[in-house]
């Protein structure tokens, strides 16, 4: 229990998804002018993470790692289809968002309304796929897996959100023509980069 | 001899010649006025996290030329006969096939580069870049143009790419591409590497700086995003 505390811990701030790895800038770094829709964005890419990656981690399980074949039939234990993760993954996260785009728009119309336009964007978000490799890279188990996937989340959340905050501040301060818009952004993101530093080393 | 050129005229007229000069400039635009990381911000990920060393940034940059200049070929190829609600699962499978190659490959014969880069191979396919060609370009353009679009784009992410992990590396561990380039009595002298420059904060700066570089050099980029 401790230690999936701890991995939680560790998945928000020390190894958090932007500031350390740097998965998905782009829509971090496109979607966080406003608070307003970083915020739907950030929910939408928690709750995509938490179902796409124990997905991924059961398709890895029961279909693609070595062996993983040998409960259809003893003889197939000796198959070994790592190589295909990328594409099996990829399917999966595309197939997924499309899946909870559509329960989402029939039975949640206001979360819907919030997400909507935010969930086509997810599949290429490079911070869900990131997930998914670094879950079959570090060779989580079930639960781990879970809990990163959670922690992944809510650290892409917090970063987009507080990013956001500090550029609606900016529209009103006095910076150089040509550095305005992603020039700026981007030196922030780098501070901001450099304060989650000092996470690091923390154990729990 | 003369009439060899007039039997091969009619043949350059019919069709657009294969380096005709908009197709020159299919390949030069990305590399400075629509450069896909700075200007069309795409694909920044990748170009943030590999870029401690050259080493791997050149063979990242290998890699996405590839998988850019093929899918684009692909994409062109087939792109009447994809319907258009689900061509973005098709453009997603088309390249995670070609970063598979990519990642087997680099797993056979450079496996500790392949180490080194971790998930970051398989991040191509998630490398807006690709996708932003895919989508923009391929899917309305003839396969040969298409296919230098996908290298130019490659490309103009290299440049960005290795202009970065140069000062990086330079700047942090002193040396290029792993030859030692600050010398031993400049060390002597109390010169000491920049920590800062190995941390991951150190890309975005340098980006930053570059676009700003850019922008005040060219001011038709002033008010892009």
């Amino acid at each position: 229990m401790q230690h999936l505390l701890s991995l939680l811990v560790k998945s928000i701030f020390v190894e958090n998804v932007i500031f350390a790895f740097f998965l998905g800038m782009c829509s971090f770094l496109a979607v966080s002018k406003k608070i307003k829709t970083a915020f739907g964005l950030g929910l939408a890419v928690i709750f995509v993470m938490i179902l796409t990656t124990p997905l991924n981690y059961l398709i890895l399980t029961y279909m693609l790692g070595e062996g993983a074949l040998a409960w259809i039939h003893p003889s197939l234990a000796s198959v070994d289809l790592t190589f295909l993760s990328f594409i099996l993954f990829i399917s999966t996260i595309a197939g997924a968002v499309q899946l909870v785009e559509m329960i989402v728009e029939k039975f949640t119309p206001a979360l819907y309304n919030a997400l909507g336009i935010f969930l086509p964007l997810i599949t290429v978000n490079c911070s869900i796929l990131g997930t998914s490799l670094f879950m079959q890279e570090r060779e989580y188990n079930f639960s781990e897996t879970l809990v990163f996937s959670l922690g992944a989340g809510i650290g892409f959340f917090l970063a987009i959100v507080l990013l956001a905050a500090i550029r609606e501040r900016l529209q009103y301060s006095n910076i150089p023509e040509p550095l305005k818009g992603l020039g700026i952004a981007m030196i922030i993101t780098g501070l901001m980069g450099m304060a989650f530093l000092s996470f690091s080393g923390i154990q729990l | 001899m003369s009439v060899e050129t007039t039997v091969a005229q009619p043949e350059v007229k019919k069709s657009e010649p294969l380096f005709s000069k908009k197709n020159r400039k299919v390949v030069s635009d990305p590399l400075d006025d629509n450069n896909p990381i700075t200007v069309q911000v795409l694909g920044i990920c990748s170009a943030l996290a590999v870029t401690v060393q050259v080493k791997p940034a050149l063979i990242m940059t290998l890699g996405v030329i590839f998988v850019c200049a093929f899918s684009n070929l692909i994409i062109a190829l087939i792109r009447d006969t994809i319907p258009n609600r689900v061509r973005i699962i098709v453009q997603l499978i088309v390249v995670a096939l070609l970063v598979t190659i990519v990642d087997q490959v680099l797993k056979a014969y450079m496996y500790d580069v392949s180490k080194k880069l971790s998930v970051f191979v398989g991040l191509i396919i998630t490398n807006c870049i690709i996708m932003g060609r895919l989508e923009a370009f391929a899917m309305s353009q003839r396969p040969w143009p298409s296919f230098l679009d996908g290298i130019g784009n490659g490309i103009g992410y290299g440049v960005i790419l290795v202009v970065v992990a140069i000062f990086r590396e330079l700047f942090g561990s002193g040396s290029l591409l792993g030859f030692k380039v600050v010398p031993q009595w400049l060390y002597d002298m109390g010169y000491v590497n920049n920590g800062l420059m190995v941390l991951p904060p150190a890309a975005l700066f340098i980006i930053g700086i570059y676009i700003w570089v850019q922008r005040s050099r060219n001011a038709k980029l002033l008010n892009v995003s």
